[in-house]
């Protein structure tokens, strides 16, 4: 089998909340001692990620999926584990190492408005990176790849002089697509790209993202909430909750047949056109904020099928005979 | 007699060049108990019409000519002592983000009583009675202690739920909801979802909601109005509507949903974008878009008219009328 493009082994990351010294003092049984208060965003992630393929990772706020981006991206930096890149580990480099692996791996964020600053016409917005990562590009060719990249997220190149503010969502959204394409990435990390934007728009951004990656090969990690863009675009689904991984299937088995309660009750909630209404299984509560460690399987306090095993020991991820991978007791143990 | 109907709406911004038109000719009416949404893109219109049905556009907006009439009283023309009186008695609105509307510096409990105490004359502890069987009523778990809490001290779902519930204090007869499930988790939009349908159901409250979801339209309005760049351009029951779209611009929003298109296809997209208000095209506001659009699109207004089970303004519906019409005379 050909080596993984991403390979996430055991990737946690905790953020402290109370990062002063002096506030982490407390009274405890008479005696001073100091605590340290954290939120643990992830707790275990392991991932692979293929060449050409788009791994979906998919879970409500507060699940950890934007932490995985930007810990993957280096934009923040692990608490533990590692993240390698074909062979080379990636978790532990300064700037100066990372700048070549910054060039193989890009990001596009959420909210067009923001990730693309106001200042700069989007002519300088492309060519800071271009003329960055290929110092020896002479003006010329500089000019001619921005026109290049422009023309091939479908917008004219005579509008590069524009500043971010005279083009809508959807066009903002291609030009930030456009930057990440500038240095030629194999991978590219998109956070809820589409959120901010309408359907009919969603549309064309979606189908930018399907052309290029046909074009240039690229592995996609596409974070998002809107499971009928997953349902459309992945090649595999993560169903992340609380900081782990809770099932990792292909598309379609995922869709026809999800095995975690967490992500059934997450299909069935999803608005469908269709008039059969089914009742979306109810989850009692909310995503809890994980102060502690969690003990036991992370989605206990929610569940319907949860045992005192449950709620002792954590469930490890098991391969299905379809292919689908489910950290579940109750399904280990055939009770669902 | 319906309970509430818009004729011939006109809204418009003022601006130091001209005067910007939000709103054209926008008609509709709504029965007691009836459940309609309001769909479209973003700068269709569709946050302005919820605004103004309670008149609450603020400047530089202003409704220009037209009607709103609850029962046979006319909003249009009330003042302001006037339309407190129907704010949130008559017509309660619901908006987008809960965080936004709930004031962040008094607790959940004081809002509410708040609000109830503004509308009836009532004594604290009544008004206290009242709030925390309403949040009862919306499903919040011990309601007694979360009566003193702060907005900040609740998840988004448990925001919206409040919000709810400050809405369903004084029993409106209308709900306005302006996207009110965007800001939440699929899994806490079904229950919200949920939750509204039942409230509206149970009391016999209309609903007007006002989305960009057609997924979540289709399971809570009877009606459905679709909106582009200030008119109404189809209107008719949901189920119609996303089985049959008559018009261009319905078809195409509908078309370029992911779930319309095979995994791994290009999805249908709708070529351009929604024009600002300053650039409205001449004729058919849609014809720049649409891809059966003629010479005449570009030059006249489509009417809107009745076409079988919904109501459409596209000329293209109105030909094929027209066709139909004469090939059923020469027949006879």
């Amino acid at each position: 089998m050909a080596t993984p493009l991403i390979q996430i082994s055991g990737l946690e990351k905790a953020f402290s909340t109370n990062e002063s010294w002096f506030s982490q003092w407390r009274f405890h049984q008479g005696k001073l001692k100091r605590h340290k208060d954290s939120v643990h965003a992830l707790n275990g992630v392991n991932l692979t990620i293929n060449q050409g393929e788009t791994l979906c990772v998919v879970g409500e706020t507060g699940c950890g999926k934007s932490t995985l981006a930007r810990v993957i991206m280096g934009l923040t930096t692990p608490s533990a584990g590692e993240i390698h890149y074909l062979d080379q580990r990636i978790d532990q480099l300064n700037n100066r190492q990372r700048m070549f692996f910054r060039r193989r791996m890009q990001m596009v964020f959420q909210n067009p408005y923001a990730s693309l600053n106001p200042r700069m016409t989007v002519y300088q917005t492309l060519s800071e990176p271009i003329s960055f990562h290929n110092p020896q590009f002479s003006q010329a060719q500089v000019d001619e790849q921005i026109d290049e990249l422009l023309e091939s997220v479908g917008i004219s190149a005579s509008s590069s002089d524009r500043y971010p503010h005279e083009f809508s969502g959807g066009q903002r959204q291609r030009i930030s697509l456009a930057r990440a394409l500038s240095v030629e990435p194999d991978f590219i990390v998109a956070d809820e790209p589409l959120s901010a934007l309408d359907v009919s728009v969603q549309a064309q951004v979606l189908n930018l993202m399907m052309d290029k990656q046909e074009e240039r090969n690229l592995s996609y990690l596409f974070i998002t909430h809107d499971l009928a863009v997953v349902e459309h675009f992945a090649t595999r689904v993560a169903v992340m909750y609380l900081g782990r991984v809770c099932e990792l299937a292909p598309t379609r088995t995922l869709f026809s047949a999800p095995k975690h309660p967490y992500t059934r009750a997450l299909l069935s909630a999803i608005p469908r056109l269709d008039s059969n209404i089914a009742q979306p299984i109810r989850l009692i509560g909310e995503v809890p904020t994980p102060t502690e460690k969690p003990i036991g399987c992370v989605f206990q306090a929610r569940c319907p099928y949860a045992n005192q095993r449950c709620y002792e020991q954590s469930p490890a991820m098991v391969l299905q005979n379809d292919g689908s991978s489910v950290a579940c007791h109750a399904i280990e143990e055939g009770r669902l | 007699m319906n309970l509430l109907s818009v004729s011939n709406l006109h809204v418009n911004f003022h601006t130091k060049e001209r005067e910007l038109a939000a709103l054209i000719d926008v008609s509709f009416t709504l029965n007691r108990g009836e459940r309609i949404a309001i769909v479209g893109e973003s700068g269709a219109g569709k946050s302005v019409l919820g605004f103004s049905i309670v008149n609450l556009i603020g400047k530089p907006g202003y409704i220009e000519s037209g009607s709103i009439k609850l029962e046979n009283k006319e909003l249009t023309k009330m003042n302001l002592r006037q339309l407190q009186e129907i704010r949130g008695k008559r017509i309660a609105m619901i908006f987008q983000d809960p965080m936004m509307t709930l004031n962040p510096v008094i607790t959940i409990g004081d809002q509410l009583v708040e609000t109830i105490r503004s509308h009836t004359k009532i004594s604290y502890k009544d008004a206290r009675n009242i709030a925390i069987e309403k949040l009862h009523h919306v499903q919040i778990a011990s309601p007694e202690r979360r009566f003193n809490q702060y907005p900040h001290e609740l998840s988004g779902g448990m925001r919206q739920r409040v919000i709810i519930a400050s809405v369903l204090l004084l029993n409106p007869d209308i709900i306005i909801a302006d996207e009110p499930t965007t800001a939440l988790d699929v899994t806490i939009q079904a229950e919200i979802l949920q939750l509204l349908l039942a409230i509206c159901r149970d009391n016999g409250v209309a609903l007007v909601l006002i989305s960009h979801d057609l997924g979540v339209v289709s399971k809570v309005a009877e009606r459905t109005l679709v909106m582009y760049a200030g008119h109404i351009v189809e209107e008719g029951p949901t189920l119609e509507i996303i089985n049959d779209p008559q018009h261009p611009y319905t078809q195409g929003l509908l078309n370029a949903l992911p779930q319309m298109t095979l995994p791994g296809q290009r999805l249908n997209q709708i070529q351009g974008s929604m024009p600002s208000l300053a650039e409205r095209p001449s004729g058919c506001a849609f014809h720049p878009r649409c891809p059966y659009a003629t010479q005449k699109c570009r030059e006249q207004q489509p009417r809107f008219i009745y076409s079988g089970v919904s109501s459409v303004a596209c000329f293209l519906v109105e030909d094929m009328l027209n066709e139909f019409a004469e090939q059923d005379q020469e027949a006879n």
